[in-house]
Formats: C-alpha cells, sequence, structure tokens
C-alpha cells in the first residue's frame, strides 16, 4: 500500500506540478552532484545523461572510479563500499541501474544513504518512472537532488523538434523539409532517429543539409504506422493509401488496429463535422478530442460529405468484421476498407 | 402452492412435464430407476418409465422462463408430493442448493471445457438426499464445440437415478449430437397479462407499471421485472427509444453511437466493479496475501486468473446490456412498421409494443416508408450480429447510427 501512496502523490508525469522542488536538469546541461536523479523511460535522454555526468566527472578528474549497479542484483553493503572515498584519491561515481527492479536490500542502503550523502562522490539513480521504488525517487526530491527527466517522445513535431536539436548541437545547418524527411524515415524509434542525425552529420560534408542529403542515405525507406494509411485514406489520395498500407503490411503490422486506426480518424472526421464552429479548445472537451486534433479534421473534411461519411463509418464496421474471422481474408477487407474511404471522399 | 406458480403461461409444457414427474416418481416407489438392464426387463421399463426420460432439452424464446421450468422441473422431481412447492426438498431446489440439484450457469461469453468436465463425474454419483441427481446447464447454448462434446458421452447414458436439463433458446443453438439426446420441450412467449400478473403477484409490483413493463419487454420475464422494478432502467430505455429522432447528421449519429457505447459500459461497470474488488479481497485473504504491497510470483498468477475472469464476465455484461438496448431499438421499428403496413386499425388489431411513444412512432411511420423501416431493422440484426462476433461495439453501432439517420 505504502508504494502506491507515493505514486499518488508524487509528479505523475513531466508537466505536472508536485511538492516537490528539486531542480529539474535537461540531460545536455547535467552536471555531478552528490545524488542525482535520471527517471524516465526513453533511454536515449537517460543514457545521454549518464554520459554527460561521467564525461564531466573525468574532465574534473582523470581518475574518476565509475561503478555500475544493477539494482535486482544488489547485495546489503554495496553502496557504501563503492560510495567511500578511495585510499587512491579521485572521485567516485556510482551508477545504480533499473531501481525500479530494486530488492529490499538497496531501497534500504538508498533511504539511509539519502539521509546523509557522501560529498565526494555522485550516485546516479536510474529510474524507469514507474509506480515500484518510487519513494526512493520521493526520498532523493526532498533533498533536492537535480533531476533529469526522460519522457518518452511520440508525437511527429516534438520528434521533429529533438532532431533540430540534434543537429544544432552538432552545430550543423538543415532544412526544415530535410528533418521531416529524416523524421518520415526513421522516425519510430528515438535512438534509430539519434543515431541517423549522428551518421548524417559525420558523412554529408555540405554546408547546410538538405532533403537529398536525406534521400541518399535514408531514400526508399518508409516507416509507415496505421495512422499513416489512415490519413493518406482520408484525403483521398487512393494509391497513396494503398501503397502505405502494404508497406505496413510487409513490416508487420496487423489488420485489427490498422482498421482501428482508420476508424479512429474518420470517427474523428465525422464528430468535428456535427460540432460546427467554436474554437477547438472548447470544443475538444465535448468530443473527447485533443484541440490539435479537432484542428487538422476541420482542414481534412474538406471535400467529406454526408453521403461519403455515411459510406466510410459502414465500411469500417463491415471490415471490422473481415478482419475479426467474419471474412475469409483480413488483408482483403483492409484493403477494401481503405479503398472505399479514399473514394467516398469528393 | 406449487412448484410450477413461477413458470407463467406453458400450461402445454406444464402438462407435459407433470406427466414425467408422475412417471418418475412411480420409478422412485417400484425401487428403479431409468435405462434398461436386460432384454427381458426393456417392455416393462418402457411401460414404468413412461413420460419420464434421462435427458431433457427446454427451448424456448430469451425471458420465456426456461430456466424457472427447468428449476421447476427439479423440484418436481425431488419433492415426494410430485412439487407441493413448499417442502424442505422443493425450496432448496428452486433456491439452488439442493444438495442434488447443480445448476450450471456463466457469466462468460462461453461455457468451456474446464466449467463442464466436473459435472461428466458428478453425473456418475447417486443422489445423496434426494430420489434423482438432477444436473441443469442453463446456458446450454453457451457450450462450444469441445465443451460439448465432453458431455456426449454423460449424457448419452447417464446412471439410472441421473437426470439432465439442458436450457438453450433454440434447440438449433446447441450441438446435433447433444439435441438428439435429448427429448425436447418448447416454451412459447407467455401472454404479456400473464407476465404482469407474475410481476404483480411475486414481485409486488404495481399493476399498471406491471403491465407497461411486460408490454414493454415483449413478455421478457426477466427484462420486464427489471423494467417494472427500476425506474433508471426505464428512463434508459426511453433514452434509447428516442436516440433515432436526435440522428440529424452523420456526426450526430456518431456522437449518439458513442454515448450509447459509454452508457451500456457504465451500466455494466456498475454491475460488477463492486463484485470485482469483492472477489479479489476475498481470494487475497484467502490466500493470506491481504495488504501485502508485492504479491509473491504464486498468488500473482492466481490474482491475475481471478482479473482475468472477472474481465470476460465484463465482456459479457456489457455486450448483453447492448443487446437489450438494441431489441428496444427493434421493438421501436416493429411498431412504426405496424403503423406503416396499417395493421392497428382493424379488428384483430396488433397492439403497439411501445404504447407511449405513439407521437414518435407515429412521426416516424409518416415520414418514412415501410421498405425503409425494413432496411432498418435488417441493420440493427446486423449490428447484434456483429457485437456478438466479436466487432468492435463502437464501431458497429456507428454503422448502425448512420443507417437509422432519417435520410438515409
Amino acid at each position: 500500500m505504502a508504494a502506491a501512496g507515493a505514486g499518488s502523490r508524487s509528479r505523475s508525469g513531466s508537466k505536472s506540478t508536485s511538492k516537490a522542488n528539486n531542480p529539474i536538469v535537461t540531460p545536455d546541461a547535467v552536471r555531478p552532484a552528490p545524488v542525482l536523479l535520471v527517471v524516465g523511460s526513453e533511454s536515449v535522454f537517460a543514457d545521454r545523461a549518464v554520459s554527460n555526468v561521467l564525461a564531466a566527472a573525468r574532465a574534473a578528474d582523470p581518475e574518476t572510479e565509475v561503478e555500475r549497479m544493477e539494482a535486482a542484483g544488489y547485495l546489503a553493503g554495496m553502496l557504501s563500499v563503492a560510495t567511500s572515498p578511495s585510499l587512491f584519491g579521485g572521485g567516485k561515481v556510482v551508477v545504480l541501474e533499473n531501481v525500479e527492479q530494486a530488492n529490499e536490500a538497496l531501497v534500504t542502503d538508498v533511504t539511509g544513504y539519502l539521509k546523509d550523502p557522501s560529498q565526494e562522490a555522485c550516485v546516479v539513480i536510474r529510474h524507469s518512472g514507474v509506480l515500484r521504488a518510487r519513494p526512493l525517487l520521493e526520498a532523493a526530491r526532498a533533498i533536492n537532488a537535480p533531476e533529469v527527466q526522460c519522457q518518452p517522445i511520440t508525437r511527429d513535431d516534438e520528434k521533429v523538434e529533438f532532431a533540430t536539436n540534434e543537429f544544432r548541437r552538432g552545430d550543423r545547418k538543415i532544412t526544415a523539409a530535410a528533418v521531416r524527411a529524416l523524421v518520415d524515415a526513421v522516425g519510430n524509434d528515438l535512438r534509430e532517429l539519434a543515431a541517423s542525425c549522428s551518421q548524417l552529420m559525420n558523412d554529408d560534408e555540405t554546408a547546410r543539409i538538405d532533403v537529398d542529403s536525406v534521400e541518399r542515405y535514408f531514400g526508399g525507406r518508409v516507416e509507415v504506422t496505421g495512422f499513416k494509411v489512415a490519413d493518406a485514406a482520408v484525403a483521398g489520395h487512393a494509391e497513396e493509401a494503398l501503397v502505405l498500407l502494404r508497406h505496413a503490411l510487409a513490416t508487420g503490422a496487423d489488420p485489427v488496429p490498422l482498421v482501428a486506426a482508420v476508424a479512429m480518424k474518420v470517427r474523428g472526421l465525422a464528430k468535428v463535422s456535427a460540432a460546427g464552429r467554436g474554437s477547438s479548445a472548447s470544443m475538444a472537451k465535448s468530443l473527447g478530442m485533443a484541440p490539435w486534433q479537432i484542428d487538422r479534421a476541420r482542414r481534412e473534411l474538406n471535400g467529406w460529405d454526408e453521403s461519403g461519411l455515411a459510406t466510410a463509418v459502414m465500411a469500417l464496421a463491415e471490415a471490422d468484421a473481415g478482419v475479426k474471422g467474419g471474412g475469409r481474408d483480413p488483408v482483403y477487407a483492409v484493403e477494401r476498407l481503405v479503398l472505399t474511404v479514399a473514394q467516398s471522399r469528393r | 402452492m406449487s412448484v410450477w406458480n413461477d413458470v407463467v403461461g406453458q400450461e402445454a409444457a406444464i402438462g407435459i412435464l407433470r406427466r414425467a414427474v408422475g412417471a418418475a416418481d412411480e420409478l422412485v416407489r417400484a425401487g428403479r430407476g431409468l435405462g434398461v438392464d436386460s432384454a427381458e426387463d426393456a417392455g416393462e421399463a418402457a411401460a414404468v418409465s413412461g413420460g419420464m426420460t434421462h435427458a431433457w432439452l427446454i427451448t424456448g424464446p430469451p425471458g420465456s422462463g426456461r430456466s424457472t421450468a427447468a428449476r421447476a422441473f427439479a423440484a418436481a422431481l425431488q419433492c415426494p408430493e410430485g412439487g407441493c412447492g413448499i417442502c424442505h426438498a422443493c425450496t432448496t431446489s428452486l433456491s439452488g442448493a439442493h444438495a442434488d440439484v447443480s445448476l450450471v450457469a456463466t457469466e462468460h461469453v462461453q461455457l468451456r471445457v474446464d466449467d463442464v468436465r466436473p459435472l461428466i463425474q458428478l453425473a456418475q454419483r447417486s443422489p445423496s438426499a434426494g430420489r434423482w441427481r438432477v444436473i441443469v446447464i442453463e446456458d446450454a447454448d453457451r457450450l462450444n464445440d469441445s465443451s460439448g462434446n465432453v458431455l456426449l458421452k454423460a449424457i448419452e447414458e447417464p446412471p439410472p437415478r441421473t437426470v439432465w436439463l439442458l436450457c438453450a433458446p433454440g434447440a438449433d443453438d446447441v450441438l446435433t449430437t447433444i439435441r438428439s439426446r435429448c427429448r425436447r420441450i418448447g416454451l412459447r412467449i407467455p401472454p404479456v397479462a400473464a407476465v404482469a400478473d407474475l410481476l404483480v403477484r411475486r414481485d409486488g409490483a404495481d399493476p399498471a407499471i406491471a403491465a407497461f413493463a411486460a408490454r414493454s419487454a415483449q413478455s421478457h420475464i426477466g427484462l420486464a421485472r427489471r423494467l417494472a422494478l427500476d425506474e433508471a432502467a426505464r428512463i434508459r430505455r426511453r433514452e434509447v427509444l428516442k436516440l433515432p429522432s436526435t440522428l440529424r447528421s452523420v456526426g450526430a449519429a456518431v456522437l449518439a453511437a458513442g454515448q450509447l457505447v459509454e452508457v451500456c459500459a457504465e451500466e455494466s461497470k456498475a454491475r460488477t466493479t463492486e463484485r470485482d474488488a469483492e472477489e479479489k479481497s476475498t481470494l487475497l485473504r484467502s490466500l493470506g496475501a491481504e495488504g501485502l504491497s508485492t504479491l509473491p510470483p504464486a498468488v500473482r498468477t492466481q490474482v491475475k486468473q481471478l482479473e482475468e475472469n472477472q474481465k470476460r464476465r465484463a465482456t459479457r455484461a456489457q455486450r448483453d446490456v447492448l443487446d437489450r438496448s438494441l431489441i428496444d431499438l427493434l421493438s421501436l421499428y416493429r411498431d412504426v412498421l405496424v403503423l406503416q403496413l396499417g395493421a392497428n386499425g382493424r379488428e384483430d388489431s396488433i397492439e403497439l409494443v411501445n404504447a407511449e411513444m405513439a407521437e414518435l412512432i407515429e412521426a416516424e411511420a409518416r415520414h418514412s416508408s415501410a421498405t425503409a423501416t425494413l432496411r432498418r431493422m435488417e441493420a440493427i440484426g446486423v449490428a447484434r450480429e456483429r457485437i456478438e462476433a466479436n466487432v468492435s461495439p463502437l464501431m458497429a453501432l456507428e454503422s448502425l447510427m448512420v443507417q437509422l439517420r432519417p435520410a438515409a
């Protein structure tokens, strides 16, 4: 019960406010401190934060000893051994990995350590942000330990921003269209995106990276999600939607979520078509959609009329029955759905 | 007083069952059971067993009282008086507490092999205290292929004093191989007046409301009872019936479908949440894991299994609620069709199910044609089938609502 209680009191994400007011730092700006929190599930940011800390510590003192410990295999006393001053001098950095899997011994030792942290050592607590072992995080926040938040990036515009920042970090120029193309090609996995950015910076010699260079290195590669298929279908681009659908199926997408993605899209259009004018923010709650989704649906509604929407909605239920055993070929059912939806737009 | 009191409007079926009870009584008095021990025995056995047999399939439309009839039959078999309704054997059988009467029903979508396998052993045991061992499967239509096949042998040749009572909406709903091993009793839709009468007599409902409920529920006894006793159910029903008149556009239809699904989910959740939590805490207590923040692995699997079962139950509950709303809608269009075909103005006039919404129904009848109404009823049927076939309820209803729009 204690774990759940602590969880509900603490912050649930980076945006919410909470009672804790320990300093929040970005992965790039992080400096060694007696206790450091690295919280969140996005390992790209977490790894970057940890390696920055190590680099800074080594820059200050080349003799720095680094010790990495897995929380699950922790044995009582290991922390105090690792943080006690070395005979040969030099700083200490202890990285506790996967603290969300902490065993009792680790919880006891860290709780004790936090009451009187050694000023010579730097203890990095790496936690994925799930509910387990959160009391440890709370205790560390209470003593004002700096915190790096590593929230996963999901939205496309956030990914574009991330990639743009990558190039800024590397002090390179890139056109907006090139960033867009890069995110389209390898945007599904953030680590891959980060690696691709650095590869591009190393390989490309031009002063300003443009779409052509991205095409040269990543051309012909499209990572397709159900939403992209849905976007193309709703826009009335039947051919493009079919190509994307084939891509998606070939890369292992399942017909059932594909239908669900198209359904979400069409449902959004239908809801917004009934909502009339008014600011998207004020309608967000009653429609159960985010304001940016509403704005987008309004743009996409261009070319759709009542009978088109009706055809699309009916095709959806039929396709869902088709992919769930009602028809012989689930793939055919999605394909027909995509075609019907694309052709329903005038 | 008799065990048959609550089986309303089924005189023909009760007659057959009463004869069977009489024959069964004779068998018990003669110290015999069902079945034939030897060839010379056969003629005598046939003469004595007469109307009684070892497996019965009670069919009838939903709400006609199949399981009530099965319980009454079970009670009458156990009762020395042939179903007095007041003795210990009768009351315990009717309430499901009799040691020799086993009631099998499921709250999930299917009766699975693991659910029915224990019945095979149970069927082999002689009755402990009563006269017969009676096994009632209230949801025989929910037996799937494998669980049905597992029971075949047990149903075909039970020991002399074992009786199987299976209930299903229709004979087609059980496997052919099971059907052929049972004697079939068909229940009819009970008359509205009989249902209303039962609600007043048994549940103490107000006569006017009971009549309304029986008519609205189209003689579905369980539904009528809910409508008569629960005002929220009456309000919800009225709202569902008004739904089609609000469908001005595709957008409105999609929103309405979303609302309906949400309302149904809430209703089924209200029914299950409390029980879910209680079951979980009971399980944790009996496992000695109460109040632990982290569960030991052995306990965790059990809790997980419970949660899975609860999820299945929730799926079934939500589907049941949705299906009921769709049947309500169907009754609305049935009324519209009655008006459009002019079937209510003549002498042998057909009554409206939703007489209290006559205005709405008349408006709908004026603005559409019989063809359109039939098409809409067909659409409702398709939506029900789709929900049964695991199509996302939201999508099935969206498609339906779009087709119910006045313009469509």
